[in-house]
């Protein structure tokens, strides 16, 4: 249950993948018959991919990862920006670090961050976003769909602002994509990261959507393939690939997010009646605006990596937002943006479903949970009296 | 990421050995703290005439690690006196568990601590030690400061001489200042939290400021 970390690859997208491995292996930029090949099986995939967003097939750039997607969006504004004297930077207090890192280190080279902070569910606050946007704004960043807490940002609202104040507005839709509402056209969006491995596709490629009209700054040099913005060989089987995850994610759209939300419903329901927990992200009147595939639960009085390695023992994949399993020893920023407490945040586990998950899965995840809290509340010197 | 553990951590993290609490116990104290992630409470047993730890109980909160260094250490203080015990050093743990990735050796240290102070507690009880306050000293701010490690190599700061300075004030300010070196950035914060916590147990400590820098 930690398919937001990444998915299994569609034995479809699978079959698809392999004769450009050893049949069709040319490389796109040749001008003999395998190049040819190969470039067609680009536009092919970046057509459909581009249709899936209501956007033009030139309009979407592979690249080799969604990170490299949102740095290459962020960079490549920031720097066109600053030629023309902007230099201030808007985001969310609860943007992937391959976002916000990216701002992070623009900030120190001299641009102004502003982070807007977000309510208890890890909604953004549009007034204070319009508020914020000034004529130094060189980009808004604002991410679709958090992976944490499942919180899905007025997308609309967000582009509508940004259009009528003239200001680039780039989402990382990495966890969004096929899983809810996403339309350039409709939410006024200049830039969207995209994420393969996330959606059955596989690793190894990205892609970034960058509206015509909208001018980067390039941060690779080398040769000119797409577009002349991301030089390098292009990974076409991967390419291919994830177009046919694109393709059967939005062929498949209405009936995974309904099943996804059902058993994510079951899940959380009951994982809430273990005692001392909380769910954390949207809830009550906002589940229709929480990932289908999302459930993020607190179990106060014991620790995080502890409950992952023990539901590993078990069979079960899940993620933790504590500050033991990270790399710096701090809880989870996107936790704290939404006020969990520090020993609320190190409790935390991420359940993320996929379309194959199952009802018994789901069932067998409840009582084996609930085993694990008991053992380690046991445990715990933590446990009120 | 993938921690690396060894079998034997692993071993007393499904079975951690002596855990729960004692009615009465002779000595008990708590170390860490909920906000870290990391907590312990040892309760302790002691024959008061060999002084040896008849048994040893803990509670913790955290991670495999913590729940590991503290099952191990409680196998290894049973049947040893407390003059013993007292000299433990701290990375015991994690030598008896083959080893610890770097981040987790912090642990090792809590196990100790906690066992040390459970010792003490029970000194005090007994009218061993009398609780006049020690000094508020230059060394006594090393001895804590050594026990702060550096997560990225799994060292104390002290040895890896991160210390650049240390001013204590008259009302009982202790200034802490800490060169990172080499050491990643990203690991400041929780090293200033350390250093603070370790610190502001010092009797006479009123208030701790880290200042950290490249």
């Amino acid at each position: 249950m930690d398919n937001s970390a990444t998915t299994c690859v569609l034995p479809d997208v699978v079959r698809e993948m392999l004769p450009y491995y050893t049949k069709k292996y040319g490389n796109p930029s040749s001008l003999h018959y395998l190049g040819e090949e190969a470039e067609n099986a680009i536009t092919k995939a970046r057509t459909t991919i581009a249709k899936a967003i209501n956007a033009s097939a030139s309009e979407i750039i592979f690249t080799g990862s969604a990170t490299e997607a949102n740095n290459i969006a962020i960079y490549g504004i920031a720097l066109a920006g600053k030629k023309n004297g902007k230099t201030h930077l808007i985001t969310s207090a609860i943007e992937h670090s391959a976002a916000l890192n990216p701002m992070k280190r623009l900030e120190k080279q001299g641009f102004e961050l502003t982070i807007l902070p977000v309510d208890s569910e890890g909604f953004i606050d549009t007034t204070r976003l319009e508020n914020a946007i000034n004529e130094k704004t060189a980009l808004v960043s604002i991410i679709h769909a958090n992976h944490e807490i499942g919180t899905i940002q007025n997308l609309r609202e967000i582009g509508k602002i940004c259009r009528e104040k003239g200001v680039p507005f780039h989402t990382d839709s990495a966890q969004g994509f096929t899983k809810t509402e996403l339309d350039v056209k409709a939410q006024n969006i200049d830039m969207v990261t995209l994420n393969s491995h996330k959606i059955h596709g596989p690793k190894g490629v990205g892609a970034l959507y960058i509206r015509s009209g909208i001018k980067l700054e390039k941060v690779f040099d080398g040769g000119p393939q797409e577009f002349d913005i991301r030089p390098g060989t292009e990974n076409v089987p991967a390419i291919v690939g994830f177009a046919k995850a694109v393709e059967i994610g939005m062929r498949d759209y209405e009936q995974n997010t309904a099943h996804m939300r059902s058993l994510r419903n079951m899940l959380i329901d009951g994982l809430l009646s273990i005692e001392n927990t909380h769910l954390n992200g949207p809830k009550g009147k906002n589940m229709d605006k929480r990932l289908p595939n999302n459930a993020n639960i607190t179990f106060k009085y014991i620790e995080g990596e502890a409950i992952v390695l023990s539901l590993s023992m078990h069979g079960i994949c899940v993620s933790t937002g504590s500050a033991c399993s990270s790399h710096a020893l701090q809880p989870s920023h996107i936790l704290t943006a939404i006020g969990l407490r520090h020993e609320d945040a190190h409790g935390s586990i991420r359940y993320s479903l996929s379309r194959f998950n199952t009802k018994e899965e789901v069932e067998y995840v409840i009582e084996k949970t609930r085993a694990v809290v008991e053992k380690l509340r046991k445990i715990s010197a933590f446990v009120p009296q | 990421m993938a921690m690396q553990y060894t079998k034997k951590v692993l071993e007393h993290f499904r079975h951690p050995r002596n855990v729960g609490e004692i009615k009465n116990p002779d000595g008990v104290a708590t170390e860490g703290s909920p906000l870290c992630g990391d907590m312990l409470t040892v309760y302790l047993k002691v024959d008061p005439k060999t002084h040896k730890v008849k048994k040893m109980k803990f509670k913790s909160y955290g991670c495999a690690s913590n729940i590991a260094t503290a099952s191990v250490i409680s196998e290894k203080a049973i049947g040893r006196t407390i003059e013993e015990l007292e000299k433990m050093d701290y990375l015991t743990a994690a030598r008896e568990l083959g080893g610890l990735p770097p981040v987790k050796v912090h642990c090792s240290v809590l196990a100790v601590n906690a066992l040390k102070a459970a010792i003490r507690d029970y000194k005090l009880k007994q009218g061993l030690i009398s609780k006049e306050e020690t000094p508020l000293t230059h060394d006594a701010v090393m001895n804590e400061l050594a026990k702060v490690i550096n997560p990225e190599i799994g060292i104390s700061i002290v040895r890896l001489k991160m210390v650049r300075n240390v001013k204590i004030g008259k009302d009982g300010t202790v200034a802490v200042y800490i060169s990172l070196g080499n050491t990643d950035e990203k690991f400041a914060e929780n090293i200033s939290e350390e250093v603070e916590e370790h610190v502001r147990k010092i009797p006479g400590v009123k208030k701790v400021r880290v200042a950290i820098r490249k």
